[in-house]
């Protein structure tokens, strides 16, 4: 794990300007660093050492000096790659997965990436076709930006590294920000820097002289709605993802450095430390978050579960004030707004990992995407079921079922049950169906949007486009596959994998692995009936099935438990630090230009008076605090941003 | 008398969920939770100020969208409590 950064183009000054991009990108990689500079293209690496300690040093060049790679992530299949390499008489200088993709490459062109079982972001000067290739995992797990300036186009891991370009500025693009404020995510290529964009998962990119062209290579699929499905044997289905499973889990133990896992107490990281630990000869060591309320704690669980397992364990505390301790370091490195505080208490963990003198973590992250585990999936179950009969008023009585932590809503009738859902009201032929409510919970925080940013926005809706970017066979999946397509595609790789994910991993040094997002157990779920994934209103029916064995009942019959962390209450009270009321003041929102200070400054005494109880102000809250982080973080000054977009 | 019930339901919704932005104001018949106004905490709210401006107390089967969704439902609804509650009183 590393980061890296690079240009295509004629430059002067090309070594100097890599060097300040691998100063920014030393939280990556702060083992090694490395430059390379061509006449028309340079590579700068800086280095996790994790695989091939001594002779893995990057910007690699391959034997004939022609190609040189600058690599971030793991290709776990290496060793396999490697055989069937040398027994077509490749020679390796190195024992690291980089010079693997190196032997690939010049075998396969870019098109070797099909090859690859990894979470990888990398970029290949082809000196002798004169080209730069870029390529990403296929979920999204290794970010990868790019922007074009003065005639040349530059990529990074992370945008900071690409505005130590001299010209290269950071300004809000609102269309992003419009985005987040829906989506939690802005909308890959965009992000929320105007002009930078980052490349999409499962993408490759090639950079010459005829200019830049961009293809998916891969992409995620389910079969028709009563297609016959291969998998009619739950007890069969359940044997092969066990098997992927394990073997998707062996892969990524794969390290010349001990590897970790997070241990949340959910059933999915409890799965893979199960796995784990049966696989490695030392005491397996776990890590996990803590929190002072109830509602958020899951230590009972485990501690359960590190008994279960004995490994060694240790856990991070966040109480009062800690979230908003840090809260302005996590925006330094989501470099996006985020609507919740739920990446600060992971990047407090990964401290943690680190201090432990560890650099890689196996966590559970991916299950609930592929296996169908979120509330949101049975949500829109019941909203269909519900949408049958709109006018009953038993039905909707199973929202209450769905959301047992959310206090607020056990108390509401069967009528306001129906209608916050939309039950009944949402088309049942809308793409978006499964995912309405929580887009339109999400949009309600664009209430604080300042005339000037509505303006700017000229009536834009985020929903509209990401209705516009499915598939065309989208329509003819079934539902569940549906929503499960929404949450991969958008979510996963913009949210999940980044804000909650590389990004606070990264910020201490940390690699993360994901066992359930392995491609192939990626396809071999998508291919499954939906019931043995979401069984009546039971989540991750099949891989609970599968895992039975090496759970002890009280994790695996828990109930999904959504990761949460305290929201704006982390904010106020004890908590309470000079910065935040600085940056949610009147004067510095009206500066900005981006929120209205007048309705910012009633959120703020709302949220101070601890009567911010809804998802809609606490959403809100965040948003508009960490929006202004972002903008005094990475612009020269705020004022006037959505003015000049 | 409607009206001025309406009136300060409305001055309360513009306070406490659209903090003080009169522009995004409902129209009187509009859905609270169709244009977003309102969630599942929002509606308890709306409850609580209920039965403290006007006096009144809401049973759990009163809490429907039928009696909250819109100003002109929420203004009829506390209206015919108010006048039952005088009618009882005479009596």
């Amino acid at each position: 794990m590393c980061g890296f950064g690079g240009y295509f183009g004629t430059l002067h000054e090309g070594e100097r300007l890599l060097r300040a991009m691998t100063r920014a990108l030393r939280h990556r990689g702060p083992d090694e660093e490395g430059v390379f500079v061509a006449p028309q293209a340079g590579l700068a690496h800086t280095r996790l050492s994790i695989v091939g300690l001594s002779d893995g040093q990057q910007p690699m060049r391959d034997a004939s000096g022609d190609l040189v790679i600058a690599f971030n992530g793991e290709i776990f299949n290496y060793v396999e790659l490697r055989e069937e390499l040398r027994g077509r008489g490749r020679r390796f200088r190195t024992s690291s997965d980089t010079e693997v993709i190196l032997h690939l490459y010049d075998e396969m062109g870019e098109d070797c990436v099909s090859r690859l079982n990894g979470d990888f972001a990398f970029a290949i000067w082809d000196a002798r076709r004169r080209r730069m290739v870029l390529a990403r995992d296929r979920m999204g797990v290794r970010p990868l930006f790019y922007t074009q300036h003065g005639g040349t186009f530059w990529f990074a891991s992370e945008v900071k590294a690409l505005l130590q370009v001299p010209g290269v500025e950071a300004a809000m693009d609102p269309v992003a920000l419009d985005q987040i404020f829906t989506l939690w995510a802005p909308i890959a290529p965009r992000t929320p820097f105007r002009n930078i964009f980052e490349l999409e998962p499962a993408s490759l990119m090639v950079v010459d002289a005829n200019g830049v062209a961009t293809r998916p290579y891969w992409r995620l699929e389910f079969p028709d709605e009563g297609e016959p499905s291969r998998h009619r044997d739950e007890a069969a289905a359940a044997e092969e993802l066990r098997a992927l499973l394990t073997d998707a889990t062996r892969l990524r133990m794969r390290a010349d450095v001990p590897v970790g896992s997070y241990l949340s107490g959910g059933l999915d990281s409890s799965i893979v430390s199960a796995l784990a630990a049966g696989m490695t000869p030392q005491t397996l060591r776990t890590f996990s978050v803590t929190f002072d309320s109830a509602e958020h704690d899951e230590s009972a669980f485990q501690a359960e579960m590190a008994r279960a397992l004995g490994t060694r364990h240790e856990a991070v505390h966040c109480g009062e004030g800690d979230i908003a301790a840090v809260f302005p370091d996590v925006v330094r490195f989501t470099e996006r707004p985020i609507l919740r505080t739920a990446p600060a208490p992971l990047f407090r963990l990964s401290g943690l990992v680190r201090e432990a003198g560890l650099k890689v973590v196996l966590t559970g992250e991916g299950a609930d995407e592929v296996f169908a585990g979120y509330d949101i999936f049975k949500e829109a179950r019941v909203r269909r079921f519900c949408g049958r009969q709109p006018g009953s008023r038993i039905r909707p009585h199973l929202f209450r079922k769905l959301y047992p932590y959310l206090p607020g809503l056990q108390q509401q009738s069967a009528e306001y049950l129906a209608a916050f859902f939309g039950a009944g009201n949402d088309p049942l032929d809308d793409p978006l169906f499964s995912h309405r409510p929580r887009l339109r919970g999400t949009a309600a925080a664009k209430l604080f949007f300042s005339p000037d940013l509505r303006a700017a926005l000229c009536g834009y809706d985020a929903a509209e486009e990401m209705a516009s970017l499915l598939p065309e066979d989208f329509r003819r999946w079934h539902p569940l596959h549906r929503a499960q397509y929404l949450e991969s595609r958008f979510l996963l790789p913009g949210y999940i994998l980044s804000s909650q994910g590389d990004r606070m991993a990264m910020a201490h040094g940390i690699e993360g692995r994901f066992p359930f997002l392995d491609h192939r157990l990626v396809e071999f779920a998508a291919g499954l009936p939906p019931e043995m994934k979401l069984k009546g209103l039971t989540e991750k029916h099949i891989l609970r099935e599968a895992t039975r064995d090496i759970l002890p009942p009280l994790i695996g019959r828990r109930p999904k438990q959504p990761y949460r962390a305290p929201d704006s209450r982390s904010f106020t009270g004890a908590g309470a630090l000079d910065y935040v009321a600085a940056a949610m003041s009147e004067e510095r929102v009206a500066a900005n230009g981006l929120f209205n200070p007048k309705a910012v400054a009633k959120l703020a005494a709302k949220c101070a008076g601890g009567q911010a109880a809804g998802f809609r102000d606490n959403a809100a809250f965040v948003g508009v605090l960490s929006t202004q982080l972002w903008v005094e973080t990475f612009t020269a000054a705020g004022a006037g941003v959505a003015r000049a977009a | 008398m409607t009206d001025s019930i309406r009136d300060d339901v409305r001055a309360f919704i513009v306070e406490n969920f659209l903090f003080g932005d009169a522009t995004q104001a409902p129209a009187d018949g509009a859905s609270l939770i169709e244009n977003d106004i309102i969630d599942s905490t929002g509606v308890l709210e709306l409850v609580a100020f209920i039965e403290e401006r006007f006096g009144i107390v809401m049973a759990d089967a009163d809490i429907v969208p039928a009696n909250l969704d819109s100003l002109d439902r929420i203004a009829a609804f506390v209206a015919g409590r108010s006048a039952a509650a005088r009618t009882q009183a005479a009596e």
